[in-house]
């Protein structure tokens, strides 16, 4: 049989239409791209969001302002710390009250952890999916290192909700610094021996280099914040330029890339974590002493439930003086670190369980706090505050009408902006080219869709 | 430039434009008539000392129900006084919503080059059943597409001169705009299939 082969210049070609994900493993099962493909050239592409849309905005305006910490939990839920930061620190703008200095740095201290944790995962998971499996396994190994951390602290891993509207929920515990440097050890182990694995590896490099650019003014144009911009050499970070908490006291550089591609964004992740370790070791260096620990002899530990009835029976002088014995949820919150954690306004912070079980202001202060129709009251009003969250900006606005429930809660995603550049960032590239791209953008599902 | 200055400067260059200002808790904020948002937005894009290069967040609020939260019953038939809500002092009092209309749009940017902040919030009312529109920033910022969009679904205020004004977060079948206040928290739809 003879075949006629046509010159390929008269060959009809078409555009193909190929669907990718949601349900694709590397599109993180919560993306759809819809691209037109020109042999393996994505000449358009169509990105649909919303598959992990649960309406925080909305649920927000239906419980009280504590109520919502929760909630932020699950925005971005690799790095839950910094969005109960952010959130809480809102409030407080709007409240107009500030937290204890220690408070700022245990906060700064667990959410540069959460940065740390974020970051791994991020570049774990884009080197896993182009094939460096090993990588991720050991990431993840680390980021289980940090977690244990961030276990010791909250009492959680992952929906940790550990800081509250004027304050945190318990102080760290008392030899924090040293589990901290073995685990900072053993990230750093991990971080380089990544680096040996991937910095110069042929297909990882082949692959990262050149995929996905874009320039510094486009990426402002798209609102893009974070490490992806300073991938593409702009010079913004939330903590160096509007700071907030301790960080204009706590030593650290900006790593700023060149080439707005994929490998130097990488770069940057691998430097920021880095960096973050050493905002954390200085943070535990200058942490403010925490209160002189209460003498054995006058704080006898009474149990809680014990407190309680003696309390209701009016026996007073039993309890006085003692120290209540409480769950391992409630340890590092006692009176004796209270005023080391929580802003002192009565008015907005929980009194500590002594208290609520020892004395009528104490009772009442917790009664008008926790009862329906009481609770944190803020005067009407608008605000926004923004954190640098793992994936650039991190910004609350919160209106309040003077009611115990926020009016409206709205969270400024930054991968949101990023991924609303998806489909510039793909256009040109090949469809292999896809999977780096979109592994650098950090897509995660609970604050994108919200 | 300051808070302070910001606002003096854009109410100089357009007294027209700017109905009301305030600097409560800081966040410069100025809000503007709907017809000069285009002009006023292109404006602090371009002029060196604002150069508001990044367009941080598109959102909205629903006024409808300000003020107006759940009655505290309970305690009031039970004789307890409310005490006026926790009120405290700031020498800079929020002037309250923007003014009569439902609607308000807010739009903050930021300046990369002098790192100051400002709040631009547009009130949109409803004539007739049907809700004004506001003029799109895309052509300014690329990244207002999506974030118009979600205004769109969230709140059904639509942008004029946006290329693509589409549902973002929910789906296409979807009816209402779940954050408008007179939208039910528990109300439930059907769930669509693909369509064939």
């Amino acid at each position: 049989m003879q075949t006629t082969r046509s010159d390929p210049a008269e060959l009809e070609t078409r555009d193909m239409l190929l669907n990718i994900g949601p349900a694709h493993p590397a599109m993180h099962g919560i993306i759809r791209v819809v691209a037109q493909l020109d042999g393996e050239q994505i000449e358009d592409a169509d990105v649909e969001i919303g598959y992990l849309h649960r309406g925080f905005e909305k649920m927000s305006e239906v419980v009280d302002y504590n109520g919502v910490i929760p909630y932020t939990d699950r925005l971005n839920y690799v790095s839950p710390l910094i969005n109960n930061m952010g959130y809480c620190m809102t409030v407080e703008k709007l409240l107009g009250i500030s937290v204890p200095e220690r408070c700022h740095y245990v906060r700064v201290i667990l959410a540069e952890i959460s940065r740390i944790t974020d970051h791994l995962t991020c570049v774990g998971a884009t080197a896993m999916e182009l094939g460096a499996f090993t990588v991720f396994l050991y990431m993840i190994k680390a980021r289980e290192y940090l977690w244990e951390l961030v276990e010791k602290v909250t009492g959680a891993r992952l929906t940790v909700t550990y800081c509250r509207v004027g304050g945190v929920k318990a102080d760290l515990p008392d030899d924090f610094a040293e589990p901290c440097r073995k685990a900072f050890e053993e990230t750093r182990k991990v971080l380089s021996e990544a680096d040996g694995l991937l910095t110069r590896n042929r297909i990882f490099v082949d692959r990262m280099s050149g995929t996905g650019v874009i320039s510094a003014e486009e990426a402002i144009g798209y609102g893009i914040t974070g490490p992806f911009l300073r991938g593409s050499g702009a010079d913004y970070d939330v903590r160096k330029d509007c700071p907030y908490a301790v960080y204009d006291r706590l030593p650290f550089d900006v790593p700023i890339g060149s080439r707005g591609d994929n490998m130097d964004r990488y770069l940057v992740r691998m430097e920021e974590m880095e960096q973050s370790m050493r905002i954390v070791e200085a943070a535990l260096r200058d942490l403010p002493p925490g209160p002189v620990q209460v003498d054995p002899g006058t704080g006898r530990p009474i149990p809680a439930a014990e407190m309680v009835d003696l309390a209701k029976a009016g026996d007073i002088g039993a309890i006085a003086g003692g120290c209540a014995v409480v769950g391992p949820t409630l340890e590092g919150s006692g009176k004796a670190r209270h005023a080391s954690i929580a802003a002192d306004e009565k008015r907005v912070f929980l009194p500590p369980k002594e208290d609520a079980y020892g004395n009528i202001e104490g009772l009442m202060q917790q009664f008008k706090l926790v009862m329906h129709g009481h609770g944190v009251r803020p005067p009407s009003g608008e605000v926004y505050f923004p954190v640098e969250g793992a994936n650039g900006e991190l910004g609350f606005y919160v209106v309040s009408d003077g009611a115990g429930r926020p009016y409206r809660v709205r969270v400024r995603p930054p991968c949101f902006a990023i991924m609303s550049a998806l489909s510039r960032l793909l256009t040109g590239d090949s469809i292999a080219d896809m999977t780096p791209t979109f592994g650098s953008v950090n897509m995660i599902g609970g604050e994108l869709d919200r | 430039m300051n808070d302070a200055s910001l606002i003096e400067s854009v109410e100089a260059r357009f007294p027209e434009a700017v109905s009301t200002a305030h600097r409560f808790r800081g966040d410069a904020t100025l809000v503007l008539r709907r017809e000069s948002l285009l002009d006023v937005a292109r404006f602090l894009e371009q002029d060196p000392a604002f150069s508001m290069d990044l367009l941080v967040d598109i959102t909205a609020v629903d006024y409808s129900a300000f003020g107006k939260g759940p009655a505290r019953a309970f305690f009031r038939s039970s004789g307890v006084a409310l005490g006026p809500a926790a009120q405290i002092p700031d020498e800079d009092p929020w002037p309250g919503p923007p003014d009569a209309r439902r609607f308000a749009v807010v739009y903050h940017f930021y300046s990369m080059v002098h790192r100051h902040r400002l709040r631009l919030v547009v009130p949109v009312g409803e004539v007739e059943g049907a809700t004004e529109e506001v003029d799109s920033l895309v052509e300014l910022w690329p990244g207002a597409n999506w974030l118009e969009r979600e205004v769109w679904d969230m709140f059904g205020i639509r942008f004029r001169g946006h290329p693509d004004l589409r549902r973002i977060l929910m789906y296409d079948g979807f009816e209402g705009h779940p954050l408008r206040k007179d939208y039910p928290v528990n109300k439930r739809q059907p769930l669509i299939g693909p369509v064939n």
